[in-house]
């Protein structure tokens, strides 16, 4: 790229971005112990992909890249309020929401 | 300029908030640490001038998901988890796992970036109406059947995570 690193923002800054923010989510989704921290980092990795879809957006002036955005943002909401009805029911049954201790499927 | 020095503002305020909620050891922090990097990511809408999903990304992210997030925090009461390992077994696996993926993004950047060509930028068109305008013209237009689809999905949602969170009556 012959313009400077800084100045002008294109949408490979947003990629970059959105890049790093996939990476940090998919690393806490493996790494944490609470479930809900996990869901948080699933929340994360929602959100690069939002990143990089309204960037493209914006790039190609096409609103279907905003109109993606949306939906993933329903499946977000839907994802959420399902995954912690699930979180609030194992609570009530393991006592725990640490995620190594809910193991009945594993011998 | 001034695009410029508040594009990396609010990537730093996103990336940091990231970093954070996976780091910090209790759940509530880690939320609030979320509801930072989501703010962050709204910021870039509005630079992008994705007006719409600015708000939706406010009112529906912020207001709708942390608040339910929170609310859950503060019924399975996790201080009894917050001062237990932090921590998966596999957190040096997993450290590795996105070290690698680090590596090979970078790598493509560095090496690859050049043999892949971005189409030309649109210019925008200086007559359109506004972006709520345009957006409801094609969600309403061209992605009419998707949105039905979606408000049945959202139905199952909430029946299912009601069913699956009331109390079992026997």
């Amino acid at each position: 790229m012959e313009s400077s690193f800084l100045h002008p923002i294109t949408t490979a800054h947003y990629l970059v971005l959105s890049a790093a923010l996939l990476l940090i989510g998919t690393i806490g989704l493996l790494v944490r112990r609470n479930v809900v921290v996990m869901m948080m980092s699933i929340e994360l990795i929602l959100n690069a992909v939002n990143v990089n879809l309204v960037a493209f957006s914006r790039h190609l002036q096409d609103l279907g890249g905003q109109i993606f955005a949306i939906f993933v943002i329903v499946v977000a909401v839907a994802e959420a309020a399902v995954g912690l009805g699930i979180l609030i029911a194992l609570f009530r049954n393991k006592e725990t929401v640490q995620i190594d201790e809910i193991d009945l499927l594993k011998w | 300029m001034l695009d410029t020095f508040f594009f990396y503002a609010f990537a730093l305020m996103a990336v940091a908030g990231a970093i954070l909620t996976i780091t910090l050891r209790s759940a509530v922090h880690c939320a609030i640490a979320l509801i930072a990097s989501l703010a962050g990511v709204a910021g870039l809408y509005l630079l992008q001038h994705a007006e719409f999903l600015f708000a939706v990304q406010i009112v529906l992210y912020i207001g709708g998901i942390m608040v339910l997030f929170l609310f859950v925090i503060m019924l399975v009461n996790l201080d009894a988890a917050a001062k237990e390992r932090q921590f998966h077994r596999r957190l040096w696996g997993g450290i590795a796992a996105g070290a690698g993926t680090a590596v090979l993004f970078s790598w493509f950047l560095l090496k690859g970036w050049g043999s892949i060509q971005l189409a030309t930028p649109v210019a925008p068109d200086p007559n359109a109406p506004g972006n709520v305008e345009q957006l409801a013209d094609t969600l309403f237009r061209d992605y009419l059947v998707p949105f039905e689809l979606a408000s049945l999905l959202l139905l199952v949602a909430i029946v299912g995570s009601v069913i699956m969170a009331k109390k079992r009556v026997s």
